[in-house]
């Protein structure tokens, strides 16, 4: 039990997805100027890398062994599907929340963290539960980032920016205050241990 | 359906719509893989072989693709070639593939790839689509060793491993850490955007800027404060 939990920590906060590992840096900063779709982009994430973290540990499970080099094809066909069959899903039980997520669900399948996800669960060779673990930690730091990142820009909307750093500029600057803040629970666990 | 020129189509992609710089696609690699300079022109070889390779193959097949799952085929060729490269690199140069760790294969999910199948090589024929590959290409490399040239100079004072600044340089440590890849990209886009910005002023007005509601400009203000 010890592990899952050390599994979750080390995905939310040390190795935080968007600050640590730079992957799924096109939501992070395309959806991260307000904060309550910022939480729905999270929450979407989340669910999708739960389901990813499931399947990919039969496919490593059952179908890899047999046919390794069809391993990036069958985790990416994996993913886009079963980004697909949640999307109809929720269409189809639940229009409000359909509505809401909007196009954040196709863009889901090219979010290179789920993908990178699946590899990082494979090269670490996690079973099952502790596949879970992973996914659900590793969407919970995901959605932490995101907000952060969402109400530090909310409150810069009324602070006066040099003009060449009014886009992207100073979204990459609060990026690097924030990535640097996480380096700080570098420690967190080897303490603990 | 090209009435642009070769070179149009070339540099359009190197300059004018930079996949990184201007564009804000493919930030994953650019960020991720750029903490030395060796780590950035492998990464760009190996994006430059699959962005090629797919547009190619693209353009040659998308007569034979239904438009309903287009995307779909240009994700699966798109992986096939990344699943090339990985292979290739992993025999040829297992310690760079080591270095580059899972971003080889996330070269599958870059969306610069996928965008020029979907913009450029679905509707044109091959020569063209090569041509603006290897664009793309070339822009995203020089984005790269930009990023990697700078972070790899300051973070540890060398270019391509040679000792480049004096033996007492202290390095700054943070520039080849996560933070320094996002301190050096914000540099350089506000680089960009003064560079844009640059002739504005004489053509026209500044644009104002958008204030939320209730809040004045500086330049309404000031007025007041004076009197």
């Amino acid at each position: 039990m010890g592990d899952l939990t050390r599994i979750f920590v080390s995905a939310a906060l040390i190795n935080n997805f968007v600050l640590a590992y730079f992957v799924g840096l096109c939501p992070f900063f395309g959806v991260s100027k307000k904060v309550p779709t910022a939480l729905r982009m999270g929450g979407a994430v989340t669910f999708v890398m739960v389901l990813t973290a499931s399947a990919v540990s039969f496919l490593n499970a059952w179908v890899l062994p047999v046919a390794p080099y069809l391993r990036l094809i069958s985790y990416i066909v994996v993913i886009a599907s079963l980004v697909q069959i949640v999307e109809m899903v929720v269409k189809k039980t639940s229009p409000a929340l359909f509505r809401a997520l909007g196009i954040y669900l196709p863009l889901i399948t090219t979010n290179c963290a789920i993908l990178y996800l699946a590899l990082f669960q494979y090269a670490r060779g996690y079973g099952f539960f502790e596949g879970l673990a992973f996914a659900l930690g590793a969407g919970a730091g995901f959605t932490l980032a995101l907000v952060l990142m969402a109400s530090i820009r909310q409150r810069s909307e009324t602070a006066s920016v040099p003009a060449i750093a009014r886009e992207m500029g100073l979204a990459m600057i609060i990026a690097a205050s924030l990535s640097m803040a996480f380096m700080g629970f570098a420690g967190l666990l080897s303490a603990g241990a | 359906m090209t009435d642009r020129t070769g070179r149009e189509v070339f540099l359009r992609g190197v300059w004018e719509e930079n996949p990184v710089l201007v564009q804000i696609l493919g930030l994953c690699p650019t960020l991720a893989v750029t903490n030395s300079v060796e780590n950035a022109i492998a990464m760009a070889l190996a994006t430059a072989f699959v962005i090629v390779g797919s547009s190619a193959l693209v353009s040659l097949v998308k007569d034979y693709i239904p438009s309903q799952v287009r995307m779909s085929a240009y994700i699966l060729i798109i992986a096939t070639f990344v699943t090339v490269v990985d292979l290739i690199m992993g025999a040829v140069a297992p310690a760079m593939s080591k270095a580059l760790g899972a971003f080889v294969p996330l070269i599958v999910v870059n969306c610069m790839i996928l965008g020029r199948a979907e913009a450029f090589a679905s509707k044109n024929r091959l020569l063209p689509s090569i041509l603006d590959a290897v664009g793309t290409a070339a822009g995203f490399s020089i984005a790269l060793l930009l990023m990697g040239g700078v972070r790899e100079l300051l973070g540890s004072g060398t270019f391509l491993g040679l000792q480049v600044m004096p033996h007492n340089w202290e390095p700054w440590v943070i520039m080849i850490l996560p933070p320094g890849g996002f301190l050096t990209l914000g540099a350089i886009l506000m680089g960009m955007s003064w560079w844009w910005q640059r002739g504005e002023k004489k053509d026209e007005a500044v644009k104002p800027r958008r204030w939320p509601h209730g809040v004045r400009a500086p330049e309404e203000r000031r007025p007041e404060m004076v009197a």
